[in-house]
């Protein structure tokens, strides 16, 4: 399977995902230049965390009308794979590929840990391959992620198993002291109603490698993998 | 014809601002405990061609609606003024 990652002016996690994909899963990966169109045949667009265009206006605002985002929006509404980290999850919904938008942390810091969360579904590919209630282990840094959605787009999203990972804390459990940003219900991550574009705050890519001590985040890459295989 | 915009864009009313919530009490601290409900949001100012006030009030909606507010999250008002050469 061919993956593309984005690189914008300000993308900071592009050379992490593309050794995670390249060199840990042994993908074939192409990067994406912003004043590019040409998705160059990637069948699953990863975008990467940073502060595109210096997070000018809003995170994810002005990347949103950059030539790429144009293609990466065709590609998903054809039902194409997507997947954006962090800033990328900020530029995702910024685009309208998903529902929701992401504020300032309630405690108005930038917020760089490891933090614990838990699939909230089994209904997507990220999620399909982790053991049931397993908790993760993987780090965050950001200053823009409290997820918010209307209440009625929260309804939906619940109704239909949009919400994909929320936090937690180590012993599994749903808490506000285990939200490390104000989040909606704890959300990390969500999908849209098609279920083929996803967004998450935390990094896999920074929990892949076992020289970094911590390989929680391949669970979440082998998922979509191993879904792609089935598929 | 041209115009000056001078747009307001503030945190929707229901949403926690919470650089807002630490200016207002910071006024404590000045001895301004009156002052309460500080919201903070952005203020842009810019120029805009059109052949008359409602076509450049149309494209500064445009402009708002687009890419300066984040209407999920954010209100935003405008007011034009006619720059006389």
């Amino acid at each position: 399977m061919k993956f593309g990652v984005v690189v914008f002016p300000g993308s900071n996690c592009d050379e992490d995902l593309i050794y995670t994909f390249e060199s840990i899963l042994g993908q074939e990966v192409a990067r994406l230049w912003h004043k590019d169109t040409d998705l160059q045949g990637a069948e699953f667009i990863l975008i990467p965390g940073g502060f595109s265009y210096g997070d000018y206006l809003r995170s994810g605002a002005i990347a949103r009308f950059s030539p790429i985002m144009t293609s990466v929006i065709d590609h998903c509404n054809k039902g194409g794979f997507a997947l954006g980290i962090c800033n990328g999850f900020q530029i995702l919904c910024e685009a309208g590929l998903l529902p929701g938008a992401l504020l300032h942390n309630d405690s108005q810091k930038f917020v760089c840990k490891n933090v614990f969360m838990k699939a909230a579904t089994s209904s997507t590919i990220l999620s399909s391959g982790l053991e049931p209630d397993k908790v993760l282990k993987i780090p965050i840094a950001h200053g823009e992620g409290r997820y918010y959605a209307s209440t009625q787009e929260l309804k939906k999203l619940n109704e239909n198993q949009q919400v994909v990972f929320r936090y937690c804390d180590k012993d599994g459990l749903f808490n506000s002291d285990a939200n490390p940003n104000g989040s909606l219900e704890n959300i990390a991550g969500v999908c849209n109603a098609s279920k083929n574009v996803f967004g998450m705050m935390p990094h896999p890519e920074r929990a892949s490698d076992i020289a970094l001590g911590n390989t929680d985040g391949r669970l979440i890459f082998e998922s979509i993998l191993n879904s792609m295989m089935v598929a | 014809m041209e115009f000056t915009a001078e747009i307001d864009i503030m945190p929707l009313d229901a949403l926690l601002d919470p650089q807002g919530k630490a200016v207002s009490g910071s006024m404590k601290n000045l001895g301004l405990s009156e002052i309460t409900n500080v919201r903070i949001g952005k203020h842009i100012t810019l120029k805009v061609k059109a052949k008359d006030k409602s076509e450049a009030e149309a494209k500064v909606d445009e402009a708002c609606k687009k890419l300066l507010a984040n209407q999920i999250m954010e209100k935003y008002s405008f007011s034009l003024k006619e720059l006389v050469a």
